[in-house]
């Protein structure tokens, strides 16, 4: 038998197939849900509206976090908006839009009925956000403003000024906490999750290390919601919080679940360019700065005169030159690609030459000072803050950083992974985004995860799968317990002299190179070995100082980059096995005459779930393919 | 917010050296000490707790233990981060958090004294990591609104006022990082308390359980023996977000209601 499970698709057409398939999902009775206890790891958007939501239906809740609070977790600093199909500018945009833009975001390689969901879910999220006391922005007569976002022709994003990842995130946190006051959940922060507990190939529990007391800890359940968020820090110097890690999801993948789609990670076009070796993250500037910022570069390579200095004549609006239609709102892959190119080419400005302009003078002229400061104020002072220039007088200066990654642990339509009982949601999961993430999806497809779709689901598995919870002392608790304590020992047993940053820096530096916005096979068969070596190179030369006992941030973090070696190498070898250029993937070997991305329907309209094999064999990539019925794959046309 | 003129890329980055002297503590009962460390030619595009990163590097090839704080984002926005900086909670830059403080803040051969939170609601766990459980045993009183999933009306029902919902997101944008409570001589929370109650209070949603939260807050706020606001306005100076004290007086009128 095939590994790969039945993704359990929808049968019928796909438009109104996610409430046929609610209705007939089995429901549980309120006094059983109260006997069955349910482990939620992660408190962002789509762990937190998760254990929410199922502790407001009754069941027993454990959440974990290695965050002090909820609060904390990474969804906090998404900065643009929310997409919903409401229609409220009444611009012609519907579900069907909202579908289709997905599912072409994504460049065909997502499942178009878990898209369609997606689609058709959105407008409650924003409902049930409001009715929490999100303050999003309001028109003069208080209904819901709307604006455009990177991609789409439509205005359907929700937005709460530039934190609106931060008020989602207090709206489904405080419907948590308001669980936590009715005795329903049991918050456990400061806990790492190490290991996933199976007992014959059913998640049962997780194994956590008490951040502040060293303990490991065991936590059993009935069914297990992994929801850990994105690996963007497999490269070091992203987006991401330091913290984010991928370590749950890849201990489950160790444990048999499939990975799909590693190689599919997001470079986001408008961040705040690396400049000291010391840096340690890379800050993104919401891209709905691209809607009143125009993009360009010096037309002379290596023109080092101030940005003010360059006549109009002699500046490049390349992607107003090279996307017509959408201009400086073409879709995140095209932009980072592009910048990338001219900045290789010489045209890059900025120490290093790693970065393009992003001019706001043209939209301070024409709407004045004020409309701009109200719309991007606090993005400017970050970025005045950070940089240390006034980006109301000079070009702010912006390149490409990892973002967000597509691919992650495969689940089927009803969010559960080839482990049962284990359901994987948002970044977590490799779901809806295809190749490609639209702008202002993410925080849409986390709360429909968390707030709709895993209740009902987790339900249905529930009410199908009536085991008792297991004992701590159940030898598959042991069995992991051990295998975290080895994890633990073996690189608190290292005995070199080099911090474990110095490593991670490194595996980001090969990561972005090798498998950043443009790959090649021989970068990435190089790549490949670069890992390994550099893998071997921590295990003898790190030095990770102090105890299991107590606090100890140099264990977290070497526990997390050991983890990032394992991940890399799928990642790489994902690329590799990708012999097509689609969505955030870019494969050199697969181009036309004129540089746009080839994709290959014929070998390639699957998606890729990866299974780990023990003792250093290969891992095996099976391939689920993908139909589409309501949409037909088309090239991919911005110009 | 401070413009600084811009650094031709030419001329490359200015550096400067500085000396760190911070509170170095093994554990809660343990007694704990400033030790000082220097950092020399380090680059003023760095943020302090990239300066920290440094110095950690340093003090693990030299065999001891690196310095413990608390951060995440690194953009302003979890909260996570925050200890004195010279006396300030979160350093001398206004509506900055100290992971978005930048040395370009500080002249070459300066001293810096780092120090955790002082305020006994926020135990110390190592070095310059306290624990801020508390501001969520806050929120867990009342802050929020009870709508269970799938209850919410159609979301253009609820009419919000253009300037209501900025005046709502302004009190809503609180990180929960502590620095009111840590700033203030009675070690209060009313900053925090408050925010949350404007935040609710402010909007039609929250007005159906607003005396009620209003009261269940503030009760728990005496329970967990925060001390009350005798009007320094410490908490408005230094918080990250800028939140107005003027909230506090509006939370008193609040619980007269």
């Amino acid at each position: 038998m095939s590994p790969l499970p039945d993704p359990r698709l929808p049968a019928g057409p796909i438009a109104d197939a996610w409430r046929r398939t609610r209705a007939e999902l089995p429901l549980i009775s309120p006094l059983r849900k109260r006997q069955l206890q349910v482990l939620v790891v992660g408190t962002g958007l789509a762990g937190a509206s998760a254990a929410a939501t199922l502790a407001e239906q009754g069941y027993r809740v454990t959440v974990l976090t290695y965050h002090d609070s909820p609060r904390r977790a990474h969804s906090v600093a998404a900065q643009g908006g929310i997409n919903a199909a409401k229609n409220y500018a009444a611009d012609g945009d519907s579900v069907q839009r909202l579908f289709a833009d997905t599912l072409r975001g994504g460049d065909f390689r997502a499942r178009e009925a878990g898209c369609m969901r997606l689609a058709e879910l959105s407008g409650g999220i924003i409902d049930q956000a409001v009715a929490q006391g999100v303050p999003f922005a309001r028109e003069y007569g208080g209904t819901l403003a709307t604006r455009s976002f990177g991609g789409a022709l439509v205005s359907r994003t929700f937005y709460a000024r530039g934190q609106t990842g931060q008020q989602l995130l207090y709206g489904a946190t405080a419907a948590l906490l308001r669980q936590v006051a009715a005795g329903r959940v049991t918050l456990l922060p400061r806990r790492d999750v190490l290991e996933l507990i199976t007992v014959d190939g059913v998640a049962r529990g997780v194994v956590a290390r008490h951040l502040l007391t060293g303990a490991l800890e065991v936590y059993t359940a009935q069914a297990v919601l992994l929801a850990t968020g994105g690996y963007s820090n497999v490269f070091f110097l992203s987006t991401n919080a330091l913290k984010s890690n991928a370590t749950a999801i890849w201990r489950a993948h160790r444990q048999g679940a499939l990975f799909a789609n590693p190689c599919f990670t997001q470079i986001h076009p408008t961040c705040i360019p690396s400049g000291d070796p010391g840096q340690s993250k890379l800050t993104l500037m919401s891209e709905s700065l691209r809607n009143d910022g125009r993009i360009w570069l010096p037309a002379i390579a290596g023109d080092s005169r101030p940005p003010q200095q360059i006549p109009e004549s002699e500046r490049d609006y390349f992607l107003e030159r090279l996307y017509p239609r959408y201009g400086n709102m073409a879709p995140r892959d095209l932009a980072s690609r592009r910048a990338r190119e001219l900045c290789n080419a010489g045209h890059g400005v900025g120490p290093g030459g790693r970065s393009v302009y992003l001019d706001l003078r043209d939209a301070i002229a024409a709407q004045g000072r004020a409309v701009i400061e109200q719309r991007y104020g606090n993005l400017l002072e970050m970025y005045a803050r950070i940089n240390g220039e006034d980006p109301y007088a000079t070009p702010l200066r912006i390149y490409p950083a990892p973002h967000y990654t597509m691919g992650g642990l495969w689940v089927d339509y009803q969010l559960m992974s080839s482990i049962p009982g284990l359901f994987v949601l948002g970044e977590a999961n490799f779901s809806e985004h295809g190749a490609n993430r639209l702008g202002a999806s993410a925080l849409m497809q986390g709360l429909a995860d968390g707030y709709f779709i895993a209740p009902a689901t987790v339900t249905a598995w529930l009410a199908g799968h009536p085991t008792p919870v297991i004992d701590a002392d159940h030898p598959a608790c042991r069995e992991a317990l051990a295998l975290a304590h080895a994890r633990i020992d073996a690189v608190l047993a290292a005995a070199g002299d080099r911090s474990v940053d110095g490593f991670h820096r490194e595996l980001g530096a090969l990561m972005i190179e090798r498998c950043g916005i443009s790959r090649t096979a021989a970068g990435l068969r190089a790549g490949l070995a670069e890992v390994a070596a550099l893998e071997q190179r921590f295990h003898g030369e790190v030095r990770v100082p102090g105890t299991a006992e107590g606090p100890n941030p140099e264990l977290e973090k070497a526990l997390r980059v050991v983890d990032f070696f394992g991940l890399a190498q799928l990642m790489l070898r994902d690329a590799l096995a990708r012999e097509e250029s689609c969505g955030a993937h870019f494969r050199e070997e697969h181009q036309s005459a004129d540089g746009e991305a080839r994709r290959d329907d014929s070998r390639f309209a699957h998606i890729a779930a990866w299974e780990h094999r023990d003792g250093g064999a290969e891992p095996i990539r099976h391939a689920e393919p993908l139909t589409f019925t309501a949409l037909q794959p088309s090239a991919r046309s911005y110009r | 917010m401070t413009s600084q003129p811009p650094v031709s890329p030419a001329a490359g980055p200015r550096r400067l050296s500085l000396s760190l002297r911070i509170w170095r503590q093994d554990s809660p009962e343990a007694a704990g000490a400033f030790h000082t460390y220097r950092l020399e030619r380090v680059s003023a595009d760095l943020s302090l707790l990239e300066a920290l990163d440094q110095l950690n590097e340093q003090l693990i090839a030299a065999g001891e233990r690196p310095v413990h704080f608390e951060h995440d984002c690194r953009e302003g926005i979890c909260g996570s981060c925050g200890f004195l900086v010279n006396g300030q909670a979160h350093g001398p830059q206004t509506a900055t958090t100290v992971c978005q403080l930048y040395l370009r803040q500080f002249r070459d051969g300066a001293t810096l004294t780092l120090e955790p939170w002082r305020a006994r609601a926020f135990p110390l766990i190592q070095d310059l990591a306290v624990e801020r459980a508390v501001l969520d045993r806050l929120l867990i009183a009342g802050g929020y609104c009870s709508v269970s999933t799938g209850q919410a009306p159609e979301a253009n029902a609820i009419l919000v006022g253009q300037e209501q919902a900025r005046s709502a997101f302004d009190t809503a944008t609180c990180i929960g990082c502590g620095a009111c409570v840590a700033s203030c001589r009675n070690a209060s929370a009313s900053l925090f308390v408050a925010a949350k109650l404007a935040h609710l209070g402010q909007l039609p949603q929250g007005q159906p359980e607003r005396t009620r939260r209003a009261q269940a807050m503030q009760g728990q706020m005496a329970a967990e023996g925060f001390g009350g606001c005798s009007s320094n306005l410490e908490c408005e100076a230094v918080c990250p977000q800028e939140i107005s004290a003027d909230w506090i007086s509006w939370m008193r009128r609040e619980s007269r209601r």
